[in-house]
């Protein structure tokens, strides 16, 4: 970032390849790395525990199901379109689980309930912005409020307890990890390899960057965006019934507000809001530096409200950032 | 003929005759909704989402949109519910005077960042929305302004005035109706508004200084919150950090696609927001009345929304040429 003022103003046409070092500096994820060091550092002023690998695992794990489902939104913002109801899918999925394993139904077919209806609530979505060509920004604000209200309709304000064998899955470890966390990293790494090698990740640029010269080029656009806002409502559901696992009962208003983590995590991980652009590396990098924050902010005995503000301008100056950053270095 | 004809098939004459079978279904099964006595009920449930809605109205015909407006209702509130906290003997109008020059401020910002770094609102106002709600706890030290603050005087232009008993929140909010009307009809930046949203690339190019009425729009959605926010402390006679406003912007989007304003911008009258407002207070009325918990609330604005886009879109398939409906498919 600190090498642009460096560089004489060239004609555009004449100018010479950028160097390696110059293409990989001013990037997003570069951003997003050098804050998080950042953020480490700084945290291990405040406390030793920012040098506990284990304590930092352990706080991940309370964000761990928002970065699994921020992972599908970065490719669902890339090609284009947004979805703010993971956070109400996630609550109603898992409000569905509950009220079925509650009624008798057998744990496993609760389980298939609760990702079918995840997987339900994604079609509908993608059904209202793909079949009838609506904005996915009021769809996804209406469903947002439905699938919340929905939630309330079946639980009401009490909460539902789980069977006891199903609670705890942040307290599993496999290898030294904590089970979401350990999701959340192979899950980076698959769609990492999608996004980045597949001619399905290309594709989902190219539909980002012009959709209608993607369906002309023979991209199926409309299919590839259905199928996102599947996978959408799938990993919702998952990240729904993680946390009903972690907090061992489900109420209406489970992860209430998620969705501006959500946004926040692809967005401070250099996805652009317009489409095209981003990574899952970004938004990989951009979980941790989330996590390193809010958990500095509670270490320093910060109250509530200052994280709510924090986050609010942390999601403004992130896009900020970012859209600076791509119309200075790729046009 | 053809005027009847272009009245009925106004988008307003179909919310209309959507109030009047629905008004009409529920008084066949509860004879007590069709008194006096529910329109009262429901004319007191409308006024902050009426003031809210207009503002929306504007900022989406702007082809924009503001998420931000339950945490501007709840910022204001809060701060002219201290101000009457610290200083009970204050004039009490100045209440109106502080929330909505708060409001303006806040939307302002809003409309600054949108303009300034070319950003989605969207994402603007997902982000406002937690950073004012945010300031409303740190400016409040997360404590409630209790009934006793609130001074008598504007808790009663809740319940009542000098012209039939009507309370006055009643006419502040059809006031702020004909307001917006005249702006949006009989005035050059209110139909600069519109201008804007149907075609942003052809505005500029028609000498419109579309940072000034982006600017103009936000500004106007957080002043109308604002006046929502001390008619809020009117209304209910307290406010608290966490629950005011909160979720209110789901109410007025709801209203607002319900009246019929297009969400892709340039399209949208008063009257119909008006309509879709009342629609919205008939149901939420009913409820009680038909024995069907509170609880259904949200789910319900979120279904209304999603009806209404539905209607919407099939509305605007009507209109396309078969061949080119044909071709987008």
């Amino acid at each position: 970032m600190t090498d642009t003022a460096a560089a004489p103003p060239l004609a555009r046409d004449a100018a010479p390849p950028r160097p390696m070092w110059h293409v990989v500096l001013v990037r997003p994820e570069t951003m997003t790395l050098v804050l998080l060091v950042l953020g480490v550092i700084v945290g291990s002023q405040l406390s030793e525990f920012f040098l506990d690998i284990n304590y930092i695992l352990k706080s991940f794990t309370l964000s761990a199901e928002f970065a699994i489902v921020a992972l599908v939104l970065t490719m669902v913002i890339i090609a284009g379109e947004i979805d703010l109801s993971p956070a109400s899918n996630m609550a109603l999925s898992a409000c569905l689980f509950a009220w079925a394993q509650q009624a008798g139904v057998p744990m496993p077919l609760a389980i298939v309930i609760g990702l079918v209806s995840g997987v339900a609530m994604g079609a509908l979505n993608g059904l209202m912005v793909i079949g009838l060509q609506l904005p996915s920004i009021i769809v996804t604000i209406g469903t947002l409020t439905l699938y919340r209200g929905l939630a309330q309709v079946i639980a009401g304000d009490k909460s539902i307890r789980v069977p006891e064998w199903f609670t705890g899955i942040n307290a599993v470890f496999i290898a030294g990890i904590p089970v979401p966390v350990l999701v959340f990293a192979l899950l980076s790494i698959v769609l990492g390899l999608v996004l980045g090698t597949t001619m399905f990740g290309r594709q989902i640029y190219l539909i980002g960057t012009n959709e209608v010269a993607a369906r002309h080029a023979g991209v199926r656009s409309r299919r590839i965006r259905m199928i996102l806002f599947l996978l959408m409502g799938f990993a919702s559901a998952v990240a729904g019934l993680m946390t009903a696992s972690r907090l061992g009962s489900v109420r209406y208003d489970l992860g209430l507000g998620g969705e501006l983590q959500m946004v926040l995590m692809a967005m401070l991980g250099g996805t652009y809001i317009f489409g095209g652009r981003g990574t899952i590396l970004g938004t990989f990098l951009a979980a941790w530096l989330l996590v390193i924050v809010t958990t500095g902010m509670i270490v320093a005995n910060w109250l509530p409200a200052w994280q709510l503000c924090v986050l609010g301008i942390l999601l403004i100056v992130s896009i900020i950032a970012t859209n600076f950053i791509y119309s200075r270095t790729q046009r | 003929m053809s005027l009847l004809r272009s009245i009925l098939l106004r988008r307003e004459a179909g919310i209309a005759v959507m109030i009047v079978l629905f008004c009409l279904a529920v008084g066949m099964v509860k004879p007590q909704f069709l008194t006096l006595g529910s329109l009262r009920i429901v004319l007191l449930l409308v006024p902050l989402i009426m003031i809210g809605a207009m503002g929306q109205m504007l900022v989406i015909v702007a082809r924009h949109v503001d998420l931000s407006i339950g945490s501007m209702l709840g910022l204001t509130a809060m701060a002219s519910g201290m101000m009457f906290r610290h200083y009970p003997e204050i004039w009490w109008p100045l209440g109106f005077a502080l929330s909505i020059g708060v409001g303006a401020l806040l939307g302002l910002f809003n409309g600054l960042l949108v303009t300034m770094f070319r950003l989605p609102a969207i994402i603007v106002t997902l982000g406002t929305l937690s950073l004012y709600r945010g300031i409303t706890f740190i400016m409040s030290n997360a404590k409630q302004i209790d009934r006793q603050y609130v001074p008598s005087a504007l808790k009663s232009m809740s319940q009542t005035s000098p012209i039939f008993g009507i309370p006055w929140i009643i006419f502040i909010a059809f006031g702020v109706a004909l307001l917006t009307y005249w702006f949006a009809m009989h005035t050059r930046v209110g139909r600069q508004v519109y201008a804007l949203g149907s075609n942003p690339v052809a505005a500029p190019l028609r000498g419109i200084n579309v940072t000034r009425v982006t600017l103009l729009v936000f500004a106007i959605s957080g002043a109308f919150s604002g006046l929502a926010g001390i008619l809020y402390a009117s209304r209910w006679g307290f406010v608290n950090p966490s629950n005011t406003g909160n979720g209110f912007e789901f109410q007025v989007i709801a209203a607002v696609v319900i009246g019929g304003v297009s969400i892709n911008g340039g399209v949208g009258s008063v009257a119909g927001t008006v309509l879709g407002v009342l629609l919205l207070g008939c149901v939420s009325a009913a409820l009680p009345l038909l024995g069907i918990p509170g609880t259904t609330q949200s789910a319900i604005y979120g279904a209304v929304i999603l009806v209404a886009l539905l209607i919407d879109r099939l509305v605007r398939m009507q209109g396309q040429k078969p061949a080119t409906a044909g071709a987008r498919a």
